[in-house]
């Protein structure tokens, strides 16, 4: 059985304007002990996405349909009350800003305290033991003294790892980190990315990575899903999304990718346009009025929403090209741009 | 958070200072800058029909000719040890807290202000707990059930409740409920809590509520802006992702933050309340501070409206300084800074 499957979500906010689709219709599986990255741009749904896992869009004006079932149960039907329940024990998440997402008027290690206690019938003192483990486990030095301090007292990459420590507080199976690293320095987001990817295999929880930055979920992931406008438009494993990419969005957030080893000369390749209001999409495929290959498919990008289709071993595109046109495009124009 | 409190406490300390030559100017400076003289001062401690002569002498005895500075000195003088007053009349030792002696009853200011403090006290005390409570719960629900037909109403009540003043309200209730149906106190009818507990709430019940009114308004309007701001914010979100029933994600992880800023006004509105509620004061006829302030202004008085403001204005200032230190009880933020 699937440890965390993903049936046709969808989530939708009624405005004033009309109706945000801000997940329309995502559907993934992931086992215990792997990593997914969902990528995309912001307002791409990615966020949402994992808010509506945990659940925490249920008693507001969100319209969600689909069915996310988590270790054989069902939790969009689920009562409010019973994915209250799992939060934080069963699915936990680490939020992108540790500053504004820790309460400053309480010590980190009472926070921790507080989230370990809600599951766990225990004393406080005993709690506070597991804080001091929990803190020590992330890399924090001196735990039994730091836990003591308010979140304002630690440093942007300490926050993170307090952060962390307390999502894995309750031994979560289910762990989304939603941008854990873009508040963060470069040189501690190394440290984060590594010590999530050692905690990961520790725990042998399911991962799910959210982020824009194609650089963290290479680090981390095994599979990677596009999104695009609140659909998946590619999802595949790691290697055949680097190697062989095939839609024109993801060959466009490659071309965005700054690298090192690249000519400093070489212009990166940025996607033109900016990413679609979710309440006026694009008729037929969302990224049509993006894509510098929509003219190639007969103007099909403008009417017709593309379908979800494999191409290869588990590797799905949602795209009017034909999967010979796709390859001979990626093989002739975008790769040798890229390695050039 | 040693410093914090010494550096709170001298800033107070400053204020006063600042306050009492500020006030002392008004009253004694100012007028003579516009063309009173000492004499006529003099004159008002005399009264009309005393001879040139004896307004002159009691001038001088009551060293109004001194320069200002060794006046005010005196006056300082008088606050914290007492005073010698001549009115012409022979010596009389005004002891400290001295702020000297009323032109129109003759009498010492300080035990008139003491007299009348209790009333005040016991107005404010009542109102704001019943406004604090009324106002902060009102505001919560609000926020929770925004856009619903009970936060409008209570924001349509709260909109009225900030813009009626309470000599409006307050004679409305009185005219009705007291005179009209007869179930509460007329105006004016004070009890002292030593006397008889009952009878001093059964006293003030009506302008506790209409003073609690006015501000249970803007309480809750704060309050209720307060909470949206908190409820978007980030923590929450992580309060309820670590699984945390909504009762404690509001009552423990919103509230908190939310009441941080209710907690500072809250201090100086009960500080400026206890120098006087001026207008819920004279709407019932009660004589506390308020009301004082307001005859000894209409009389003239001078050293009455000046030992008022100083009386107000240390209420003011040490409710600040109890806001800044509970501001850093209830922030851990502001204790490094």
């Amino acid at each position: 059985m699937t440890f965390l499957q993903l049936k046709d979500l969808k989530i939708h906010f009624p405005t004033d304007d009309g109706l945000v689709k801000s997940v329309d219709g995502l559907s993934f599986d992931l086992e215990r002990g792997k990593t997914l990255g969902i990528v995309g741009e912001s307002g791409s749904g990615k966020s949402v996405t994992s808010l509506g896992i945990l659940g925490l869009h249920k008693g507001g004006r969100a319209k969600i349909s689909g069915e996310v079932w988590l270790d054989g149960e069902e939790l969009v039907s689920a009562s409010p009350e019973h994915v209250r329940s799992l939060r934080g024990k069963k699915m936990s998440m680490i939020f992108q800003d540790p500053l504004s997402a820790m309460h400053p008027y309480y010590t980190v290690g009472d926070q921790i305290i507080e989230a370990y206690r809600i599951h766990n019938k225990v004393s406080k003192k005993v709690a506070k033991k597991h804080a001091i483990d929990m803190l020590g486990r992330v890399g924090i030095p001196q735990p039994d003294r730091r836990v003591d301090s308010y979140p304002h007292e630690f440093s942007g990459g300490m926050r993170q790892r307090a952060m962390i420590a307390m999502s894995l507080s309750c031994d979560p199976e289910l762990l989304i980190a939603d941008e854990p690293t873009t508040a963060l320095d470069v040189t501690v987001q190394a440290q984060i990315l590594d010590l999530m990817r050692d905690l990961q295999r520790d725990f042998n929880a399911a991962l799910i990575i959210i982020t824009h930055d194609l650089g963290v979920v290479a680090e981390l992931s095994d599979d990677i899903l596009v999104m695009y406008g609140g659909k998946c438009i590619e999802y595949g494993a790691a290697d055949d999304i680097f190697e062989r990419p095939e839609h024109p969005y993801t060959w466009g957030l490659l071309g965005s990718m700054p690298r090192l080893d690249r000519e400093v000369t070489e212009r990166l390749l940025p996607i033109k346009g900016t990413p679609p209001s979710l309440i006026n999409v694009p008729s037929g495929c969302a990224f049509h009025p993006r894509c510098a290959f929509e003219p190639r498919n007969g103007g099909k990008g403008r009417t017709l929403v593309p379908d979800l289709v494999e191409t290869e071993g588990g590797h799905l595109v949602r795209c009017h090209l034909s999967r010979e046109e796709r390859r001979d495009i990626w093989a002739t124009e975008i790769k040798p741009k890229l390695e050039s | 958070m040693v410093t914090y409190i010494i550096r709170r406490l001298i800033g107070a300390l400053a204020m006063l200072f600042i306050v009492s030559a500020v006030t002392f100017s008004i009253f004694f400076v100012v007028p003579r800058l516009a063309g009173v003289t000492a004499d006529d001062i003099a004159n008002r401690y005399v009264g009309r029909a005393a001879t040139a002569e004896t307004v002159v002498a009691v001038a001088e005895k009551l060293g109004l000719h001194d320069p200002v500075v060794v006046q005010y000195g005196r006056w300082v003088k008088g606050i914290f040890v007492g005073a010698d007053y001549d009115y012409g009349s022979g010596v009389e030792f005004c002891p400290a807290p001295c702020f000297g002696y009323s032109f129109v009853t003759k009498q010492p200011v300080w035990p008139d202000l003491m007299d009348r403090l209790p009333v005040t006290l016991s107005l404010a005390a009542g109102a704001s707990i019943i406004w604090l409570i009324v106002g902060v719960s009102v505001g919560v629900l609000s926020a929770l059930r925004r856009g619903s037909i009970f936060d409008r109403g209570a924001m349509i009540i709260a909109l009225a409740g900030v813009s009626l003043p309470p000599f409006f309200t307050g004679l409305v209730a009185l005219s009705i409920l007291s005179y009209g149906l007869g179930i509460t106190a007329p105006g004016g009818a004070y009890v002292p809590l030593s006397e008889d507990p009952v009878q001093w709430a059964y006293s003030l019940i009506l302008p506790w509520l209409t003073l609690a009114f006015l501000n249970a308004a803007a309480y809750a309007r704060l309050t209720r802006a307060g909470m949206l701001d908190t409820m978007g914010e980030d923590y929450i979100r992580t309060a309820r992702a670590k699984g945390l029933k909504e009762r404690v994600v509001i009552g423990k992880h919103g509230l908190r933050a939310a009441l941080t800023p209710i907690v500072t006004i809250f201090g100086l509105d009960v500080g400026i309340l206890i120098g006087g509620a001026i207008l819920t004061e004279n709407a019932f006829s009660l004589q506390g501070l308020g009301k004082y302030a307001t005859t000894a202004i209409a009389a003239q008085d001078l050293p009455k409206i000046m030992g008022f403001t100083m009386l107000a204005a240390f209420f003011i200032v040490v409710a600040n300084l109890i806001v800044d230190l509970l501001y850093a009880v209830v922030d851990p933020r502001v204790r490094l800074s």
